[in-house]
């Protein structure tokens, strides 16, 4: 390092702004230095989180770097030592000036019909910089006008001025190339293929940066004008990454959800079910009044009446309150923290009911996703570093994530080690993809511990299980993104593998990949069988399963469902049909009347997204607020709100009637919420991350015995997808089309015994049910394994699913 | 000459004259392309010359030779060679993607004499180390590609090309590579995006100067076909030779492809420096005189992207740098004779609209502004010219390249050249090429523009707006 390197490295470069000394930091582009000099130059093809192209020429200033004065992009230019700079001189302002005049020439001045208009960039540009007036006398380009390039983007190709943002953002960000540059010169234009449909789960974030009103997207396409709105910033809730967002309403009513750069978690992007699903909470379906069932109780003949709160609650605190040790609650993964801690606490200490999970079986048990040492996102993702991916496909299951996990491993060096049934988004960028049978996880790993690489175990070549030894004992830092990959697996498996990673990387993280939203709230607020508050251990209490059980063995008779539809989530549907045949009392809080709400006999609605305040703990343990934009509908209540009335009919005081209240309240009892600054949550930053060190490790116990493979069948892997049958997906009108139909996928050469066509009928079968399915290859199935997605149309694969069983083996017949 | 045994006296465009010969010497052989004949001619002498040396000794010699490059900047090749970061892979791309309007040299030197190019790449990548050569050759050019690809298949069969060139531990590979037809990627790093199987759109220099960070980001240098040509005789006559040809600061020949209103159009290969314009055009052995005996009205001295040339300029000598103070540039070697009865104003409008349809739209002023000035023009073409348009199409020219944009001087106005290069808001000079053939034309026969713009204040009024409607209506109402 010479004598100015490093006098730079320790001061920065410095250089000259409009005759003004400043200093950039080293590697600094110009465009970034000057805006944070409080200059700012613009610009439309530059984006922070994108490489910068220099295509536009918007963002020309004069740059002197002793070779006389030219005009440079500032967006492709890294500060150099003395470099002089001239943002607002007379030949700046005419390259601005040109440019803008430039791409004014062919651009419709349709803006008081544009949806991008009032806040639409090249119109601030032209205010701002541009000529004033058009000299263009000659035609515009015209092109149809919209197409739909997606369900849910439509193009205005004419508004388009070929900044590269979209197709760079698909191309280098989502990895989804879907939408391209056509044709050249002046009659380049961005478009896709025909029958490639730009659909991708990140289509949403081209529409936010798109510069002009190219680009928009189908739910909010003419629904508001710019300057009608008012905004908040936000959590989405949608699956545990807790991306951070702006909630923008008109009239009281959600209108749009933009991404917010949050440097801890999402970087501005959102998955298009985090952008749109807020149209669940405007959907007509929502649950505006208590109900009490009506009806004789049969299935055909069941109906609701509304009944007023106060009758409601009482009915609800007599069914909680008469006998704790046969009442289950399941649920409580959509609520914020503060309503998880007044449920938690009105359930242990007012009505002593233990048999609380707010997990439905299909995610990771709650002693691994709480005890676990735990890794950040950040950590996760830092140069350099080791993941280990077991869990199921993240753009699936957790998008926003995927896009970090991709941007790790494409930019910055991470290598990717997947140990999953299948092959998953991320397995063309990962260093090693190992996939084990179904049940053969816990040995894979094991084998990798003992170093046994010799023959193949469990469908892995002991080559793999070598590197990735290596890989994972390496000095560098490792993380294990920890999932459920397969519901029709034990969950038993998981807790096997994760005991062999822990002794081959001691110092291993976890990162819980929780996909139901707030399930980490959940578990820290003790909604959880075995753990109290604060993740402390407690004794007894049953999990879903077990609840379900016992209600089908008749020693639970009362249900609470806390936002859950197990009747459609828990993943052995029989299980939960007969529970739900046999309960005495159902009681369901939610936004929507869901498969098991539908049988409850009080329903009582709860303020849903948007409507509320509170908090939410993301799978890293990052606390960020949740904020009201909205008024709740109807007469739904903060889910919070509804504890205190049942706590108040029990005769008990909860000990808090505002907000307030409960969050001081909560931090005096959880102690690690005790230094949670809740006035100033999220303000100015990503929130906290709270202290998850506890004074206790998971127990591994016994490794579970591998089961036995059954030569004649396939070995069942179902996961999720995330366009579903989901509540959030289906009550939002432009997402409820999109999820694509139930079919059965196998590898190649298992499909080469059964069918001679994709498309053909084939009969499944188990010792439980059959059902005759569209088949298909797929090439991420390895041979012997066959897939099925959870909850789509078509078919409800819950049907072959028996959680007694460590795995589920399918028969398949032409 | 050497005796031939099938003479052709003039065909497909070249034309033999009686100045030192370096890279067309097998021209006039029918069979010129082939390696029976250059290995009878002294056809990879110069590579055996070259390996019996050391690489640096040969980079050293191409550098004292001060070897100019032949695709139009005209920079040094031996210090090209020299800017590679010490990184490898590295790799040698040959541009062969000749498309500049009016250029018709390379095309020559690939049909006519496939070998001496192969025997220049090669002797390249054994000065600079590298393995790994791509020839890239203009889309259209089906005959060059075809002889190419024989003539490679030929050279790596006598062991010229491949592995162990002539016994020596020397691999190197030359892969030919077709174009698919855009006049951009004759820009070296739109060449080289093409090569990676991108649509050829130019990258940003800095921080993408091919030396440096080129094909698949490594160092690469790219040269022109004409450059690599030069270098069998070179090697065989060592640089002092060389340099005694041509003058001091641009030593050695160059190939000229003469178009357009003279007797005898052609390639012809000249001195650097000894000739001049007027030598060319009228001389017996060159052009041998404007088409009719009619008078000179302009020339387009390198290419359609150059500035033009008048009569004032006829006695400069045909030189990059000469040519450059006075305000254009010689670049390909494309000169473009146009007589006093050329229609100017459709001159400029071709041009522009040649820059108009081959803009690769990458960035906004070239895809914009090139489409904007064709628009004008030909609409002052077609007789719907606003008297303003002309300060405009001058007003766009500055959106595209700002400040004096080269012009030649001309005696009647007793102004200063502005010499080359142009400024640009552009990322490549494509852009700013579209300006030449404006400015040249506008400043120098403006009366020609304004004959064509309606004065009657009826018509303008029948016309107010423009687009084919306009025009109907007009010619309704004639």
């Amino acid at each position: 390092m010479t004598a100015t390197e490093s006098t730079e490295a320790a001061t920065g470069v410095p250089f000259f702004l409009n005759g003004k000394s400043l200093t950039a930091n080293k590697g600094e582009l110009l465009i970034d230095a000057c805006e944070r000099n409080g200059v700012h130059i613009p610009r439309f093809c530059y984006h922070e989180r994108m490489t910068p192209v220099g295509m536009c020429r918007m963002c020309l200033v004069e740059v002197d770097t002793g070779r006389g004065p030219a005009l440079q992009p500032s967006c492709m230019l890294p500060v150099t030592p003395e470099m002089k700079v001239q943002t607002e001189n007379e030949v700046t302002q005419r390259a601005q000036s040109g440019v803008l005049e430039l791409f004014l020439i062919n651009h419709p001045l349709d803006c008081p019909v544009c949806d991008k208009g009032g806040e639409c960039p090249l119109q601030d540009n032209a205010y701002s910089y541009g000529p004033g007036e058009s000299r263009f006398v000659e035609e515009k380009r015209h092109y149809e006008k919209p197409i739909p390039i997606s369900d849910l983007v439509n193009l205005d190709r004419e508004r388009c001025i070929l900044c590269d943002r979209c197709t760079r953002f698909s191309k280098e960000v989502a990895g989804d190339p879907l939408i391209h540059f056509m044709g050249r010169g002046s009659e380049t234009q961005v478009n896709t293929f025909p029958d490639h449909p730009f659909s991708s789960y990140f289509s949403g974030n081209t529409v936010q940066i798109c510069p002009v009103g190219a680009l928009t997207a189908s739910p909010y396409r003419f629904k508001a004008r710019p300057w009608d709105l008012t905004a908040t910033e936000s959590t989405a809730v949608i699956d545990g990454t807790g991306a951070r967002i702006a909630l923008q309403s008109s009239q009281d009513e959600l209108v749009r959800v933009l991404g917010v750069d949050s440097e801890a978690i999402n970087w501005g992007w959102l998955s298009d079910k985090e952008r749109f699903g807020y149209e669940s909470a405007n959907s007509s379906s929502r649950l505006t009044e208590p109900l009490v069932k009506t009806g004789s109780g049969q299935t055909s003949d069941i109906g609701f009446a509304p009944i007023r709160w106060n009758n409601a609650l009482a009915r609800t605190a007599a069914a909680l309150g008469a006998n704790p040790e046969r009442v289950g609650v399941i649920g409580g993964a959509r609520l914020s923290v503060e309503a998880q801690y007044a449920w938690s606490k009105l359930l242990s200490k007012v009505a002593l009911i233990s048999n609380v999970d707010a997990d439905l079986g299909d995610g990771i048990p709650a002693d691994l996703a709480l005890g676990l040492p735990r890794a950040s996102i950040a950590e996760t993702v830092a140069p350099g570093s080791v993941v280990v991916l077991m869990a199921g496909d993240p753009k699936e299951e957790l998008p926003t994530l995927f896009l970090r996990l991709r941007h790790a491993a494409v930019e910055d060096g991470v290598s990717i080690v997947e140990i999953t049934p299948r092959r998953t988004s991320l397995t063309k960028h990962a260093a090693l993809s190992l996939h084990p049978r179904p049940g053969a996880l816990g040995s894979v790993t094991e084998a990798m511990a003992n170093g046994s690489f010799s023959g193949t175990v469990g469908g892995v070549e002991g080559s793999d299980l070598q590197a990735a030894a290596e890989l994972l004992g390496s000095d560098r830092p490792v993380t294990v993104i920890l999932g459920r990959a397969n519901l029709a697996e034990s969950s038993d498996f998981l807790r096997d593998a994760v005991q062999s990673i822990l002794t081959i990387a001691p110092n291993a993280k976890f990162l819980p990949a929780l996909r139901r939203g707030n399930l980490m709230g959940a578990f820290e607020m003790g909604l959880a069988p075995g753990f109290g508050m604060g993740g402390v251990p407690t004794e007894g209490g049953c999990s879903t399963e077990q609840i379900l059980r016992a209600v089908v063995g008749g020693q639970i008779e009362t249900l609470l469902l806390l936002g859950a539809d197990p009747l459609s989530d828990f993943p052995d549907r029989a299980l939960a049909a007969q529970a739900f045949d046999q309960v005495t009392n159902l009681i369901a809080l939610d936004t929507f009347l869901s498969s098991s709400s539908t049988l409850a006999d009080i329903v009582l609605p709860a303020a849903g997204f948007g409507e509320v305040d509170g908090s939410f703990l993301n799978i890293e343990g990052r606390l960020s607020p949740i904020q009201a934009k909205v008024t709740s509908k109807g007469q739904s209540r903060d889910d919070w709100l509804i504890a205190v009335g049942v706590a108040a009919s029990l005769g008990a005081d909860l000990g808090f009637s505002t907000l307030e209240e409960l969050r001081i309240d909560l931090s005096a009892n959880v102690a690690s919420f005790s230094q949670v600054d809740w006035i100033n949550l999220g303000r100015g930053d990503d929130g906290p991350l709270l202290d998850s060190t506890r004074d206790w490790s998971p127990e591994f116990g016994e490794r579970k015995a591998v089961p036995a493979v059954d030569g004649y069948g396939l070995a069942l892997v179902v996961d999720h997808k995330l366009w579903d049958l989901g509540t959030l997906v289906q009550n939002s009108a432009t997402l409820a089309g999109l999820p694509e139909k139930a079919g059965l996928a196998l590898s190649r050469s298992d499909f080469e015994k059964l069918a001679t066509e994709e498309g053909e009928r084939v009969t499944i079968e188990t010792e439980r049910a059959s059902a005759n399915l569209v088949v298909t290859i797929d090439d991420s199935c390895p041979r012997g394994t066959a897939h099925i997605p959870f909850r789509l149309p078509g078919f409800d694969v819950g049907e072959l699913i028996s959680v007694s069983s460590p795995v589920t083996t399918i028969r398949v017949a032409r | 000459m050497v005796a031939t045994n099938a003479y052709v006296p003039h065909a497909a465009g070249y034309v033999d004259n009686d100045g030192p010969k370096i890279v067309t010497s097998r021209f006039l052989h029918e069979d010129s392309y082939t390696l029976v004949r250059a290995l009878a001619t002294g056809g990879y002498d110069g590579l055996k010359d070259a390996l019996r040396r050391s690489p640096a000794e040969v980079a050293g010699e191409v550098k004292n030779a001060v070897l100019l490059g032949r695709g139009g900047a005209g920079f040094p090749a031996g210090i090209k060679w020299g800017f590679m970061p010490p990184v490898w892979p590295r790799y040698l791309v040959v541009n062969g993607d000749e498309s500049e309007p009016g250029t018709y040299k390379d095309r020559l030197l690939m049909e006519r004499d496939p070998h001496q190019l192969i025997e220049g790449c090669v002797i390249t990548c054994y000065a600079l180390g590298l393995n790994q050569c791509f020839l890239y050759v203009r889309g259209e050019m089906a005959l060059a590609q075809e002889r190419i690809a024989q003539a490679l298949n030929d050279a790596y069969a006598a062991g010229y090309v491949g592995k162990n060139i002539l016994g020596t531990d020397v691999s190197i590979d030359v892969v030919l590579h077709w174009g698919a037809g855009a006049y951009i990627v004759g820009e070296e790093t739109a060449l080289i995006e093409s090569l990676e199987g991108n649509p050829g759109r130019p990258r940003l220099k800095p921080p993408f100067f091919p030396a440096a960070k080129g094909l698949y980001l490594k160092p690469t240098i790219v040269n022109n076909v004409e450059t690599l040509a030069n270098l069998p005789w070179l090697m065989v006559n060592g640089a002092d030779k060389f340099r005694s040809y041509g003058s001091e600061k641009s030593p050695g020949t160059r190939m000229l492809a003469i178009s357009g209103h003279v007797n005898r159009p052609g390639v012809y290969e000249v001195e650097q420096g000894v000739v001049t314009f007027r030598d060319l055009f009228y001389g017996e052995q060159f052009c041998q005189g404007i088409r009719d005996g009619n008078a000179l009205k302009a020339f387009v001295p390198g290419g359609g992207s150059a500035p033009w040339f008048f009569e004032d300029q006829l006695d400069l000598p045909i030189e990059a740098s000469e040519v450059g103070s006075q305000g254009s540039m010689l670049g390909s070697g494309a000169i473009m004779v146009m007589d006093e009865t050329t229609d100017i104003v459709k001159a400029c409008l071709r041009l522009v609209r040649f820059y108009a349809r081959e803009s690769c739209g990458k960035c906004t002023p070239c895809r914009e502004g090139t489409a904007w000035e064709e628009k004008v023009l030909q609409r002052i073409s077609d007789g719907h010219g606003r008297p303003e348009d002309l300060d405009l199409l001058l007003e766009i020219g500055q959106s595209i390249s700002p400040g004096d944009y080269p012009v030649a001087s001309f005696i009647s106005e007793d102004l200063d050249p502005v010499p080359f290069p142009p400024k640009q808001t552009t990322i490549c000079p494509l852009g700013p090429s579209s300006v030449a053939p404006i400015t040249s034309a506008v400043r120098r026969f403006r009366s020609e523009f304004e004959a064509l713009i309606p004065k009657s204040e009826l018509i303008s009024a029948t016309a107010p707006t423009v687009g084919p409607d306009a025009v109907e209506q007009l010619e309704v109402s004639k």
